[in-house]
């Protein structure tokens, strides 16, 4: 009985129905206008092979560096390849990377703050101060360093993004673990002799999804932007891949001669998949915390 | 944090096959040492300022990034400064009309900002302002023709130079003038006669005291370099048309990693300048019939302005990761600049120097704004 409640508690924060947001005023609609965003990119993605007007990685389809025409209607880059079906096919490694990076982060991160901030004592201590100096270092330097060593490829740069990223989810559970511990239905189950484990996956848990799910979203944004930046510096995954990152980093060297088709389209592309990650955040953090409701 | 050593040793002499010289090179680098020797050396160097040999070009990393660090710091403070102005001047104004259409706008720019890649907007600026209009100049720091080049100390003045000079030096005896007059004097005392001598005195002395600096650092078409910071620089050497130059370089770098760092002050200022406009004490002083741009920006901001500073302790972190791509936008010589070139080459002891370079400048600058923070509020005491 215990147990579907809280999986019906858990479902209604992670999947409201659209019709529920809509009615929670704006946040709401960010949310629901983000996710759109972003599911318009993967199922564009996605289907990419089936419509895209030109093979993207095909070479010297048009003439090099043509600017936008009807018959190109995004321009062709320096190698002459088609932007258009290099924007539409494009998203894929950025959304590997950030999927990818999201998904060790919570795999790491989760269990580590839960674990952690729950035993309390020096274990903790030491976490916590693990975990804060990697927080306070500038996250795509040090993505860069652990990139450097481990390599390219999409798992490496999820996986050095995830190192930056993890703390972000420890610290934001332990602040809210630290709380919810002391409640009176956890210390209950505590003195009723349920384990560690249960205590903390069926009473703490559920009452952290809701701050995770904002970390998560926000996590997506700034992996994407880091997995940009990093291919932006020559740290890419390959090349034979069409890929916006690539592009606009490719695109900076035409930018004197006037090419601004290159390097627009692909950014506006980052902008907009990034944006809608960044808007379901906003909304999110909105939603699970309501302040200044006047 | 530190990224341990291949073997750029074999990198480098792939072309020529010398096992001999490969050897003394490997000796001279410390790479003959095991891991752990290798790492001990390091630390007890990284104490003593000494962060190893570059493998690119066997000089010592730690005057490299000496040399490249004022590049970072300068694009840092005055991208810092933009941020925060640009984020409490939108975040106060979005707090006034809150809920209104300018709200929201207000609150989109700033989502908005979030969502931009920072190389992005540094490369759309150069194609407008640089490559489209001409305005500005696309990269680099300081025009060619005003490249320094070592120590010269030339006695002529350019021309024009002496009139700013003359203006610049009247200036830092005002200010000092100022300076003095705010100390001493409250609001309803008189001029007294001794005053006014000390203050002609004080004029006096700000005056000669830069023209004495100016005069020392005046040099005909080089930068004369002696902070680092080459506004400050142009500045000391009291010539203005220099000092335009500079700002024109710095001025799109600076722009484009503060907008993209302001998203989070708008918000942080909106939501605390809420919370303090519904305090008692706005309240109060709107009743006395004191102005709103006073009552807001004067009374109600100083409250807010607290959480601010601890996150411009937050963001420096940030802003560092930014200027290393603004840097490589803009060709900037700084210290992120210098890191991914090094990339490249696989040069490890540099990219290691300068990544443990940038966590000590982090930590610093927390530490500094801990510190002001202690001072600026007087419920914490250290």
């Amino acid at each position: 009985m215990q147990k579907l409640k809280i999986k019906k508690s858990m479902l209604s924060h992670l999947l409201p129905g659209l019709s529920s947001l809509a009615k929670r005023g704006l946040a709401g609609w960010l949310v629901i206008l983000g996710a759109i965003i972003v599911a318009a990119v993967v199922v564009m993605t996605m289907v990419s092979p089936w419509i895209v007007p030109y093979d993207p990685s095909k070479i010297n389809v048009g003439q090099p560096l043509l600017p936008p025409s009807p018959q190109f209607p995004f321009g062709t880059d320096n190698l002459g390849q088609d932007m258009l079906s290099r924007i539409i096919s494009g998203g894929g490694i950025m959304l590997q990377v950030a999927i990818l990076s999201v998904v060790v982060c919570l795999m790491i991160g989760v269990p580590l703050g839960l674990f952690s901030s729950y035993t309390g004592g020096v274990i903790d201590r030491f976490v916590s101060l693990i975990m804060d100096s990697v927080y306070a270092f500038p996250g795509l330097i040090l993505a860069i360093a652990i990139a450097l060593v481990l390599g390219r490829g999409v798992i490496n740069m999820a996986l050095s993004i995830a190192v930056v990223y993890v703390p972000s989810y420890f610290r934001v559970i332990r602040s809210q673990v630290l709380s919810i511990k002391e409640v009176p239905y956890v210390e209950a189950a505590n003195a009723a002799g349920a384990r560690k484990r249960t205590i903390l996956s069926r009473y703490i848990l559920p009452n952290v999804v809701p701050s995770i799910a904002v970390v998560a979203t926000v996590n997506f944004a700034d992996a994407i932007l880091t997995a940009a930046g990093l291919t932006f510096i020559g740290m890419g995954v390959s090349v034979d891949v069409p890929d916006w990152g690539w592009d606009l980093a490719n695109g900076r060297n035409f930018l004197l001669s006037g090419a601004w088709w290159v390097i627009t389209f692909p950014g506006l592309m980052i902008i907009l998949l990034a944006l809608g990650f960044t808007l379901m955040g906003e909304g999110l953090s909105e939603l699970s915390n309501p302040r200044l409701e006047q | 944090m530190r990224v341990l050593p291949g073997d750029p040793v074999l990198l480098h002499f792939e072309k020529m096959e010398n096992p001999a010289a490969m050897a003394a090179m490997r000796v001279r680098l410390g790479l003959d040492k095991p891991l752990w020797a290798q790492y001990f050396d390091y630390v007890v160097g990284l104490f003593s300022g000494n962060l190893g040999l570059s493998m690119q070009d066997y000089s010592p990393v730690a005057q490299q990034i000496f040399s490249a660090f004022p590049a970072t710091l300068e694009l840092a403070i005055y991208s810092m400064t933009i941020a925060v102005l640009i984020g409490i001047f939108l975040g106060v104004e979005s707090s006034k009309a809150y809920n209104k259409p300018k709200d929201h706008m207000i609150r989109v720019f700033g989502i908005v900002t979030y969502a931009i890649p920072v190389f992005f907007l540094g490369m759309i600026f150069q194609m407008i302002f640089g490559v489209g209009l001409h305005w500005l100049p696309v990269g680099g720091r300081i025009s060619p023709t005003m490249e320094p080049r070592g120590l010269i100390i030339p006695l002529s003045l350019p021309p024009g130079g002496f009139i700013s000079h003359f203006l610049l030096s009247s200036l830092a005896g005002l200010i000092l003038l100022v300076i003095y007059l705010a100390a001493t004097k409250t609001k309803h005392k008189k001029l007294s006669r001794k005053d006014l001598i000390v203050s002609l005195i004080i004029f006096i002395v700000g005056w000669s005291i830069w023209t004495g600096l100016g005069w020392y650092y005046i040099s005909i078409g080089e930068l004369r370099i002696s902070t680092g910071l080459f506004t400050i620089d142009s500045l000391l050497e009291g010539n203005i048309y220099k000092f335009v130059l500079t700002l024109k370089y710095l001025f799109l770098p600076s722009l484009t990693l503060g907008l993209v760092l302001c998203g989070i002050f708008i918000r942080l200022t909106r939501s605390n300048m809420l919370e303090t406009l519904r305090l008692d004490f706005v309240t109060a002083a709107k009743a006395r019939g004191l102005k709103e741009s006073t009552v807001t920006y004067s009374y109600a901001l100083r409250n807010a302005f607290l959480p601010v500073l601890t996150m411009m302790g937050l963001q420096f972190a940030i802003l560092l990761a930014g200027a290393v791509l603004t840097e490589t936008t803009f060709s900037w010589p700084g210290l992120g600049r210098y890191l991914v070139d090094r990339i490249n080459f696989r040069d490890y002891t540099a990219i290691q120097g300068a990544v443990v370079v940038f966590g000590i400048f982090v930590s610093l600058v927390s530490l500094a704004i801990d510190l002001l923070y202690a001072y600026l509020d007087p419920r914490i005491r250290l």
